[in-house]
């Protein structure tokens, strides 16, 4: 019975992890004032890019950089506009989704001469922890999974405390609070939020890497399949602060690990694949009702 | 702080005239459509394909006389469901859910035309106004979600949307489905209850005119009613809205009905044209949500403009398969140059800069 406990565990960790990286993204977004819903399709291309660049030289890691490098670049849209040129974050992140969707359907077309779904022969998925199999407890959630999923929750708790506790840190909290007080510090605010929004592309590649070399080996298209906007929603859950974010993340991970549960006793699929965003939005809600919004930093309206 | 005097050549009548033009409130849209096809070029050409047959197709596709009521029929719902954008766009507000409202309404309208009790008159009617009925509760449900509990309209549409999506393809497979069919839909409706046609065009039908009537009623709202001028000084400013005595909840709750009920009508129209019947997945699959959604950004919510916006949008989708067919170009084109248009409409904001800072200085 705890082999079977345990392997839940595990289910629940695999598909909360790309959700992970991408809250990490948003979260930090948040802290700077930038309302980043672009996660989703910059997910999508980390996936697609991940899988590409697998394909080409053999190696998953390769991927998985390529994917963080070529990610930030994607991003780059989101932070020049948002972040230089006070551009609105949502039309261009609205943009850069619908983007990605067709960039990623039309590059599958023309370079590998597929439509639907990509998943050569020989595609290299990221190696599993198979050496931590002998150990309790440990090795029956993490022996299947890839170190990227333990990476996701040490980052986590990292930026956290870094965000907590370093004086950089704290001027990127300054950042999001309160631009005005945090620029006639002398910080440069535009500088902060367009790095963050940098770094918040290269998590989307690691979730997206993730998602297509590591929970599966193969890229499908949109198979992003809103884990983007589940990501954002777990960001106004924790009000930004990423050390919550593996409560949030795990709920969605088991709704998602519950729901394929379900469907192998019988439940229709149609129903348990609305059930994380029902669940996601219900916990928004209940949440609200018991903490009314605290920080308007993360609204959609922006306070220039 | 003083502007630093300007360099002799600025000061030549031609360039001021073309500081003047770009000025223009149509260089900015006009802008965002060239760069985006130029942006669409170099992606086709690096593909290895040849930009100029391709757009060639994509115009000759979507004009091609012998289809020209499809590509009318496409249009009408473009239209209406930049419409669906619009209305909250208006105020600041983004629906991105207008796939599970499109659903729900095709939901409506086909459990309404699946009775064959009602008298011919009657189906169609009722059919829609159910379907209006409808999406437009599930479009409000978001409203007090943003006003009672902060939660964005644009997060709890898109949350909302799949759920929709999903239980409306549940009912179809094992409630309302025609049993034993491999593919989840509905019988055919009877005869009395499909859309009224136009003459012998096959595809554009009544729903054409429905749409237009739609589009005109959002131009006198928008132009002639108080509502229309309060959601515009809420999407101006809604502090200023909220203090000058708006009351932006209702509003908003009136508006993302509105938008719903507009979303279920474009829904009800397409399930009530050929072939009759609600299919799993072929409200969704031609992607007029987001087609919309880009040609309402596009006019940026201006009722006069949205037709000849969601022309573009057209062209693009019913080209993007043309193109696809004769010249080999994926039709995911027409999505990689929606989003380009939508982007580079976004970064306008450079222009807007240069403009007030032009004024800072004067």
């Amino acid at each position: 019975m705890q082999i079977l406990e345990l392997s839940f565990v595990a289910a629940v960790l695999l598909a909360a992890t790309p959700v992970l990286f991408a809250s990490l993204a948003g979260a930090l977004s948040a802290q700077v004032g930038v309302f980043n819903i672009a996660l989703e399709g910059q997910m999508l291309w980390g996936a697609f890019s991940a899988v590409a660049a697998s394909y080409y030289t053999g190696s998953a890691w390769a991927g998985v950089f390529t994917a963080i490098v070529s990610t930030a670049v994607f991003s780059l849209a989101l932070a020049v506009g948002a972040a230089r040129w006070k551009a609105d974050p949502i039309v261009i992140a609205i943009g850069s989704n619908l983007f990605a969707l067709g960039i990623t359907g039309f590059l599958m077309r023309v370079l590998f001469d597929v439509s639907g779904s990509f998943s050569p022969r020989g595609l290299q998925g990221l190696e599993k922890m198979r050496w931590l199999e002998g150990i309790p407890v440990i090795g029956p959630i993490f022996a299947g999974q890839t170190p990227l999923v333990p990476l996701a929750l040490v980052l986590i708790v990292a930026v956290g405390l870094w965000l907590k506790f370093s004086p950089r840190g704290l001027r990127l909290r300054g950042v999001g609070e309160h631009p005005e007080a945090a620029s006639s510090l002398g910080i440069n605010v535009s500088g902060y939020q367009f790095w963050v929004t940098i770094a918040a592309g290269a998590l989307c590649g690691i979730a997206g890497a993730q998602l297509s070399l590591g929970n599966v080996t193969v890229f499908t298209e949109n198979m992003t399949a809103g884990r983007g906007w589940i990501a954002v929603a777990a960001v106004m859950l924790v009000a930004g602060r990423p050390l919550w974010l593996p409560v949030a993340c795990l709920g969605f991970g088991a709704a998602e690990a519950l729901g394929f549960r379900l469907q192998g006793v019988g439940a229709p699929q149609q129903l348990t694949d609305a059930a994380p965003y029902a669940i996601t939005l219900l916990v928004l809600v209940a949440t609200r009702i018991r903490f009314p919004a605290r920080r308007a930093s993360i609204s959609t309206e922006s306070t220039p | 702080m003083s502007a630093p005097p300007e360099p002799q050549v600025l000061r030549h009548p031609l360039v001021r005239l073309a500081r003047v033009a770009v000025r223009h409130p149509v260089v900015v849209p006009v802008g965002a459509v060239v760069i985006a096809v130029l942006i669409g070029a170099v992606i086709i050409a690096a593909a290895g394909l040849d930009p100029l047959t391709a757009y060639a197709a994509v115009l000759s596709g979507a004009f091609d006389p012998d289809t020209l009521d499809y590509t009318v029929s496409v249009w009408a719902f473009i239209c209406g469901m930049a419409l669906v954008a619009a209305i909250p766009l208006r105020m600041g507000e983004f629906n991105l859910g207008g796939n599970g409202q499109l659903v729900l309404g095709g939901l409506a309208a086909a459990v309404v035309a699946g009775q064959s009790g009602l008298p011919p008159l009657l189906a169609v009617p009722v059919a829609i106004l159910a379907a209006a009925v409808l999406a437009g509760a599930f479009g409000a449900i978001s409203a007090p979600l943003a006003t009672r509990f902060g939660i964005p309209i644009i997060i709890s549409t898109l949350l909302l949307s799949p759920v929709a999506v999903a239980v409306v393809s549940y009912l179809l497979r094992f409630q309302i489905g025609e049993k034993g069919a491999a593919v989840a839909q509905t019988d055919r409706f009877p005869e009395s209850a499909r859309m009224w046609a136009l003459g012998d065009l096959s595809y554009t039908n009544v729903g054409l005119i429905i749409v237009i009537l739609l589009m005109v009623a959002y131009w006198l709202v928008d132009s002639r009613t108080a509502v229309g001028f309060e959601l515009r000084v809420v999407g101006a400013n809604r502090r200023f809205g909220a203090y000058g005595g708006v009351r932006v909840g209702r509003l908003a709750l009136g508006a993302m009905a509105a938008s719903g009920a507009v979303a279920g009508i474009v829904g009800a129209i397409i399930t009530l044209s050929a072939p009759y019947r609600l299919t799993d997945g072929a409200l969704l699959s031609p992607g007029y949500t987001f087609a919309g959604l880009a040609a309402a950004l596009l006019a940026g919510g201006r009722p006069a403009l949205i037709p000849v916006t969601a022309v573009l949008f057209t062209v693009l989708q019913v080209g993007g398969a043309a193109m696809e067919r004769s010249a080999d170009v994926p039709r995911q084109l027409s999505d990689v140059l929606q989003g380009v248009v939508i982007v580079v409409l976004a970064l306008r904001t450079v222009v807007d800069n240069r403009r007030s800072g032009e004024k800072g200085a004067r």
